[in-house]
């Protein structure tokens, strides 16, 4: 019984407590109740104030061997006892146990007169011997106010109540008292002028036909604990608070690169894929294949063997399987080896804080390294835009606390800004990528491309893509002198700008040709040129060569007819002197020869 | 347990034979009215509520009451049976409809119309 007090906060050290057992309230509280104090809930009728005291009991009972007893001004035994069951509580066997007792108190007004002076002794005889009987350390008074209706002298149940709490303090015993919501005040009897060590209040708003419960803590006596609003719930495993919003930006990152389950998006996004741990944002106009991309990323994760947490906000599981197998992946296998898990509900269903509470609950449970939440827009028909982004910041703060990627996808309304969400969560995400559908020919094609990516270098492309039978395909970008193409456009441009280079290349190659025929003219003429000059050369020598001839004759006659003493000096003379020069000899030698 | 409650403090067997006595000449109300007094301890104003329930009864119902004293120090677990809470009380099991009234019964005025015995001034 001790143990459940040793806590090692200083503020503990300094005020004893009692751990409530609830989820989440020993956080905000520091530690629990305060120990042999009275402690006040109060709240509007449905808050579930009842449902809190009961849990305190029965977790003090089952967990913390602290037997209760739960005094009822409002229900009976065996109501409350079925009431209970929903939550998992098994009123009987505790009280047959002897470590819980349910003692209903009925005051009825028509049933009762009032005639002189009184006292409330037979409640406290009824809650000591209960208290007794099987040694009880925690005490419920659930809406003790009913006695104000019940009687009439309001004079002597206020100090009947007075004496009652203080009553309750000898004892020793951790009560917790519950009352109704009163106008302008906490509590419409003024009860919190009685019990003022702690007080909790209970809120269950309905806004826009969707109920939020939150829970507060107006005051602590000797103690810190959290001021805020927490959105608390109460579902099969009883009472949840969620402490969340004291969470921070401490979260460590991770290094580790993730496909995203399709190698060319990979390629745009650094080649590596998406940061472990980092929250990636799909979004996109209706049917652009946000979920496919999901899809994809869940399908690659679970095949590296991580554990994928898929909420879907607006399929059931069979069909986003059967959807997703004619994009060619099959996703079942993965269900069936529990690496996958589908959960579907209408964002309609719950408020927002069972939907988060859900959500924080399901990946406790099933430790999941990817969570998907398909689509995040779906979340504000279940409360207010407000409510819904201040949700997402705490479910993204969580999910990158516990290191896991979230994948989110966002319906952009046709009227809006391609580039705006609709929860306003784009500051938080870390890589954003955009799908789109593109009109263009009369058609329209999809096409995406990466918004932002924090932390990498990412393409700035716009990529047409695919979702056919083989899965999600992207596409070569074109882009051509009329901006980027999709579709059949694309590939009537693709041809035209085919058939372009293919002229282009005939023709160069024409040219190519024509300059090698001019070359080779060129070519023939030089060897034509040098033929021809080759054949004057050869004549010119023979010439010479004749003149030669010739010289010899004219020497030979002048020879003879100096043997004959003729007269021949005057001609020899001349062609004595014969130039070396090939042409000189050849002008030159010409007219002798003709002379 | 409830008998021995019952043995607690009763009211003479004379008494209770006269009640029946006399319910048989008053055919008109032949009842016999079953009053239990709750009390806690021997208090000051237990002592008061009994010797003032006593009187009431002595004066409007002569010979047709029983009167039962419960003391819840020795009995606490009755105190659930008739839902007991505030201490005195007079509870009328018969006739029926089933009445409580709180206090020492000091208001004889507001106990005879809590008793039914006296029509609420308010009512009339």
């Amino acid at each position: 019984m001790t143990k459940a007090t040793q806590r090692p906060s200083a503020a503990n050290r300094s005020l004893p407590k009692v751990p409530s057992g609830i989820q989440g309230l020993d956080e905000i509280t520091g530690g629990g109740f305060p120990r042999g104090r009275p402690t006040l809930i109060c709240g509007s009728a449905g808050a579930g104030k009842t449902l809190l005291a009961m849990e305190f009991l029965v977790r003090g009972a089952t967990e913390y061997n602290e037997p209760g007893v739960f005094m009822a001004f409002e229900e009976t035994a065996a109501d409350l006892t079925e009431n209970v069951c929903s939550l998992g509580f098994d009123l009987e066997t505790l009280v047959e146990e002897k470590r819980l007792v349910v003692d209903h108190v009925r005051v009825e007004r028509g049933e009762i007169d009032e005639t002189g002076d009184y006292d409330l002794e037979g409640l406290f005889i009824r809650l000591g011997s209960a208290i007794d009987a099987i040694g009880a350390k925690r005490v419920v008074l659930d809406t003790i106010e009913s006695l104000f209706s019940g009687l009439q002298n309001e004079g002597i149940l206020r100090a009947e109540l007075r004496r009652l709490f203080r009553w309750l303090k000898d004892k020793g015993v951790t009560a917790v008292i519950t009352a109704e919501r009163g106008e302008g005040a906490l509590t419409r009897q003024g009860l919190e002028e009685y019990v003022s060590d702690c007080v909790i209040l209970l809120d269950h708003r309905v806004t826009e036909q969707i109920s939020t419960r939150r829970l507060r803590i107006v005051k602590y006596r000797g103690t810190t604990h959290g001021t805020n609003e927490y959105p608390f719930l109460i579902d099969e495993d009883g009472f949840s608070v969620l402490p969340i919003t004291s969470l921070g930006l401490q979260h460590q990152v991770s290094d580790e690169r993730i496909s995203s389950g399709i190698a060319r998006l990979d390629t745009m996004l650094g080649g590596k894929g998406f940061y472990r741990g980092s929250t990636i944002l799909v979004s996109g106009t209706a049917g652009t294949g946000k979920s496919s991309l999901a899809a994809n990323f869940v399908h690659a994760a679970c095949g590296r063997g991580e554990r994928c947490l898929y909420f879907s906000f607006e399929e059931s599981p069979g069909q986003m399987i059967r959807n997703m197998r004619s994009i060619g992946l099959d996703l079942e296998p993965w269900v069936k080896k529990n690496l996958l898990s589908i959960h579907a509900s209408r964002p309609t269903f719950h408020g927002l804080e069972m939907h988060l509470a859900t959500i924080h609950k399901l990946i406790q449970k099933f430790k999941p390294q990817v969570v998907v939440l398909d689509p995040i827009g779906g979340l504000i028909a279940a409360g207010s835009r407000r409510d819904a982004n201040t949700m997402l910041i705490r479910l993204i703060d969580f999910l990158k606390l516990g290191g896991i990627t979230a994948f989110l996808t966002n319906l952009t309304s046709g009227g809006a800004a391609l580039e705006s969400t609709e929860v306003e969560i784009s500051s938080l995400v870390d890589t954003w990528l955009l799908n789109r559908d593109i009109e263009l020919g009369g058609e329209r094609n999809r096409a995406m491309y990466v918004l932002k990516s924090r932390g990498m270098s990412h393409s700035n492309q716009l990529r047409e893509f695919l979702l056919t039978d083989r899965g999600f395909e992207l596409l070569d970008a074109y882009v051509g002198p009329e901006g980027t193409l999709t579709g059949s456009s694309r590939l009537s441009q693709e041809a035209g700008a085919k058939a372009t280079t293919l002229a282009r290349q005939q023709e160069a190659s024409e040219r190519e040709r024509g300059r090698k025929r001019k070359r080779d003219a060129f070519e023939a003429r030089i060897i034509a040129l040098r033929t021809e000059f080759e054949a004057e050369g050869e004549q010119a020598e023979r010439l010479a060569t004749q003149a030669v001839a010739r010289d010899k004759v004219a020497e030979n006659r002048e020879v003879m007819g100096r043997r004959r003493h003729a007269d021949v000096g005057k001609a020899s003379a001349g062609s004595r002197k014969i130039p070396r020069s090939g042409n000189e000899k050849l002008g030159k030698a010409r007219p002798a020869a003709t002379s | 347990m409830k008998s021995s409650a019952k043995r607690v403090r009763r009211q003479p067997l004379s008494l209770q034979e006269l009640s029946k006595k006399k319910a048989h000449e008053q055919s008109e109300a032949p009842e016999v009215w079953e009053l239990r007094l709750y009390v806690a301890g021997q208090t000051p104003r237990s002592l008061a509520a009994f010797a003032n329930l006593k009187r009431i009864c002595e004066e409007h119902l002569s010979g047709r009451y029983n009167i039962e004293v419960v003391d819840l120090k020795e009995h606490p677990q009755l105190a659930a049976g008739d839902q007991i809470v505030a201490i005195p009380t007079l509870v009328r099991k018969l006739p029926e409809p089933l009445r409580k009234i709180v206090g020492d019964l000091s208001n004889t005025e507001r106990a005879l119309v809590g008793l039914q015995l006296r029509p609420a001034k308010s009512e009339d």
